[in-house]
This record gives C-alpha cells, structure tokens and sequence, in this order.
C-alpha cells in the first residue's frame, strides 16, 4: 500500500466515528449533559487552557508517567537483562516476577498510600508497580530472543562473557528493547489515571474526577482525548527514534 | 603429518529428564593439518554435536579432544565457525562485521600500529577475496543468503583461525550459489591453509569438498566409516558426473539410508494401495 492511501484510509478511519458522534449529540436522541458534541469538548479545551491552565495539568501528569516509567525501565532493563542472560538469576528471580505481575497494581495503592503518603511519590509508586513487573519480563524475553548464533559466533571468535553481552546481546536486543519501552510507556498512562484518580489535586486524571462530581462531561471527553493525543504523540515519538536509530532494520535494498 | 585436530574416545550424553541420549559414543578421530575432512550422516547421528565439541560451544561427558595439542575446554579464536544463518550481527555492516573480531580485548591486547594496519588489511583483503568488495557498506539484510555467507566466512577468517568448522553453512542456499560457494571455499580454505570439518546433510557436497568423508550413524550417535575419496585434490564440477564420484555417492547414500533407521515398508505400501485400487 503506498504511503498515500495508507494516510487516506487513516483519515476516514478518524473521521468515521467523529462524524457518528456528532450526529448522535446534534440529534437530540441522547440529552447533551451525558454526551457532549465535538464542538462542545473543543470548546471546553480552549476555556481550560485560557481560563484553568491546561499546560500544567498536562505537564504535572506527563511528570508523573515519565519519572515512573523511567525509574522501571531504570531497573527493569539491567534486571531483564540479567534474567534473560544468566539461567541462575532467571530461576532466581523469573517466577518471583511472574507472580508479582498478576497482582492488580490498583491493589497496591492503600498500601502505597500508607507506606508512600499521597505525595508525588505515592503516584509515580503506583506508576511504577504497574509497569515494572511487565516490563522486567519483556526485556527478559527481549533478550532471550537474540539468536543463539550470534552470540556463539561471538564466542567462536573468542568474546569474553561480558563482550558477548556488550557487543552482541545489547545491540542485538535493542530494537525490542525500545519497542518494550514504547508499549510500557502507554500502560504508564493508564496508570496515571488511576493514581491521580486516587489521590490527587492536579493533573489531567484529576480533573476529569473532578469533572465527574460537577457533571462536565465535555471535560471528562476532553481530559480522556487529550490523555489519547499525548500517547499517541509519544508513541509516534518512539516510532521515529526507532528509524533513526536503528537504520539497518529500514534499509532495503 | 600432525594432527590438527584429536578425539579419544569422545563420548557425549544429554540428560534430558531421567533419559539419557548418546549423542556421541566412543569418537576416535584424527584430522590432519590442512585436511578438508566433511561428515555426513542421517540425521541425529551426532554430526553437529561433533562439531560443536570440536568448537568448544558443546561439553563432552568424556574422552579427549585437542586440537594443535591442546585440550579443547572452550571456545577460542584458533577455531573459527560458520554457522548455517542468522550468525551476522545486522545492526553492523558487512564491513563492520567483518571486522568484529577486532573490538574484542583477545585481540586488541599489546597491539602496536603495524598490527592495526596488518588487520585492516587483512579486512580488505578478506572483503576481496570473498567478492564483496561492493556491498562492504551494505547491512546485511540487503543481501542474499549466498553473500551473507560470504561475510560469516569472511568473518571467521578473520582471526586466521588454523581451523574452519562449518555447521551445514550452505543449506539454506539455492543449488547454483551452492556450486559457486563450494569452488570458492576449496579456494580460500587451500589459499588460507587451514584445516577445514565441514558438516552437511548432501552426500554430493561432501564428496566434492573432502579430502576424506567421515559418516556417522545414530543412535547412539557413532563414527559409522570413512571414505576416502578418490579425487585429485583440485576439483572442478566437471568431477561430479565421474564413475568413481557416482559410485561413492551411491554407496554413501545406501550406507546412510542404511544407519538411519528409517526404511519404507514397500510391501505395506503397495498392499494399502492394491486396497485402495479395489
């Protein structure tokens, strides 16, 4: 498909349902206090960037995912790595993880409430917690993914340990490595929600909470689209890092 | 002539639950110095575990293995492989790859100037020799499988290994690119003088290729015999429809097909398809 009619049927693909919904909210059939038209939730954006500072909302909650996602990937990388690399701390440490990981995150938050406080650090915690189990198995399965013969090529040529692991199970592992980050990095958004839904007074999460108990539900649409926008943003972001980083994975000849 | 490489009474079992498998009994073998020794075999005969205990990538249960003399405990530089595929590192380039072996401390330790020079030469040769002088900026997902072999075989000479071990490095290629590799590797593996094991499943390549053939059974996974083939040590394709080429491939392949285990009830095959006539 050229890249052409791949933007096209994007397009429609957008439009379709932005049209269905404003029919369906100009009709009449649905009361507009439940659900807001288009035009509506645009509005209600520009009043909250000029009128309740939309730019710090945004940057407080952009804070939060990034600082706990990047404390995850922080640890998660050298720990998956080891796991994916070494079978003594992949017993060690694989089912330990495993079990951790199907522990609801949004269990842990009165437990961090109670350890943490309801501080910043409380909702980095509970992004943190929800992203660092997943996140350690998939690097650990990133790395476990690197083909056995270029790690014994390596070795044939007589690579030490570590330069198998520098030269070779690093540089290998690393597009799959970023792809993890990228994903990882859009369930540090849904964890956001949660955690400012908890115990917050700011941020966008917040204030579609607070949205709720006043009946805006314009704001409720525009807080939920706004926190879509970003991700996708960083997700494209990502996408782009990973062309230019990786040039080989692109070349074709 | 010494020997490059020397198995005693090599014996190999994995354990696999409370089975134990014999994937090598009782290897006694002797390669000699530059010899182009090829093995063939049905399969889980063990031609692979050989060779990989021969690169040190593999333990042995017990026995001996050296190779110029020296025990084999590891891998090590002086025995180079070329694996069937996915060994080439894509993020570099066919240069880069080619090259690898020079950002590792085993062969960066005490280099003087001359030494940097005489291996970027040798990197440039070897790009040469190995015709890939015009893709040397290519990544490797942009060539075929044939010249992607190239560069693995580039690049394990690279460190002049005094031995080449090759795990089927042609089995994925096509029939024409195979013909031309085969000619190719006889040329540098005598051009490089070193002693070349070469594993494969296609009795005609290891007719073409050895100096001698080393047939190995399954089961438990054994020497079986050894040819020796009756050819002038330049060969050329001409070769192959020869009486005494045919005839070894046809006694080599009875022999494995013999090993192997595996025959087709024709009685039963033809009594189901009598049935199925009715």
């Amino acid at each position: 498909m050229s890249q052409r009619s791949y933007w096209s049927l994007a397009a429609v693909g957008l439009a379709v349902p932005v049209a269905c919904w404003w029919l369906l909210a100009t009709s009449g059939v649905v009361n507009r206090v439940f659900l807001p038209s288009p035009y509506d939730v645009i509005h209600r954006v520009g009043v909250w960037f000029s009128d309740d500072d939309l730019l710090a909302d945004i940057g407080i909650s952009a804070f939060r995912v990034v600082t706990g996602w990047a404390l995850s990937a922080l640890i998660a990388i050298p720990l998956g790595l080891l796991i994916g690399t070494f079978r003594v701390v992949r017993a060690l440490l694989e089912p330990l993880t495993d079990f951790i990981r199907y522990m609801p995150a949004v269990a842990f938050i009165p437990l961090v409430m109670l350890w943490i406080g309801i501080d910043e650090g409380a909702k980095i915690g509970i992004i943190f917690i929800g992203t660092f189990f997943q996140m350690v198995l998939m690097v650990a399965e990133d790395v476990r993914r690197v083909p056995m013969a270029q790690i014994e090529a390596a070795q044939t040529m007589g690579a030490t340990r570590r330069e198998v692991i520098e030269e070779v199970i690093v540089p290998s592992a690393k597009p799959a490595l970023l792809d993890t980050l990228r994903i990882t990095m859009g369930w540090a958004w849904t964890y956001l929600v949660v955690a400012e839904l908890v115990a917050a007074n700011s941020g966008l999460g917040y204030a579609i909470i607070k949205a709720q108990r006043f009946l805006q539900t314009d704001k409720i649409f525009a807080g939920i689209i706004l926190i879509g926008a970003i991700g996708l943003a960083m997700d494209q972001a990502f996408r782009l890092v990973h062309r230019l980083a990786f040039p080989w994975l692109h070349a074709r000849s | 002539m010494a020997s490059a490489i020397s198995c005693r009474s090599v014996c190999k079992v994995f354990a696999t639950g409370r089975k134990e498998i014999i994937a090598l009994q009782n290897v006694t073998l002797d390669v000699a110095d530059g010899e182009f020794l090829t093995v063939v075999g049905a399969s889980g005969c063990g031609k692979s575990t050989l060779l990989r205990v021969l690169a040190g990538l593999e333990s042995y249960t017990s026995g001996s293995v050296t190779t110029a003399g020296a025990t084999v405990v590891g891998p090590g530089a002086e025995r180079g492989m070329v694996f069937q595929n996915y060994s080439l590192y894509p993020w570099l380039t066919v240069l880069g790859n080619i090259k690898f072996p020079r950002q590792l401390a085993i062969h960066t330790r005490d280099r003087t100037s001359s030494d940097v020079e005489t291996a970027s030469g040798r990197a440039d040769a070897l790009l040469h020799l190995m015709g890939l002088a015009h893709v040397a900026t290519a990544y490797p997902s942009q060539l075929s499988g044939g010249m992607q072999q190239r560069v693995a075989i580039a690049r394990a000479l690279m460190t002049r290994p005094r031995i080449l071990l090759m795990d089927e490095p042609f089995g994925a290629l096509d029939a024409q690119t195979r013909e031309v590799m085969h000619d190719l590797i006889l040329y540098v593996s005598a051009l490089e003088d070193c002693t070349v094991v070469f594993v494969t499943h296609d009795v005609e390549e290891a007719i073409y290729l050895g100096r001698r053939v080393l047939l190995m059974a399954p089961q438990p996974g054994r020497i079986d015999s050894i040819y020796d083939v009756p050819l002038p040590p330049q060969r050329g394709q001409s070769m192959k429809h020869a009486t005494e080429f045919l005839r070894l491939k046809s006694e080599i392949r009875e022999r494995i097909a013999g090993t192997s285990g595996l025959r087709t009830d024709l009685e039963l095959l033809q009594k189901l398809s009598r049935r199925a006539a009715r």
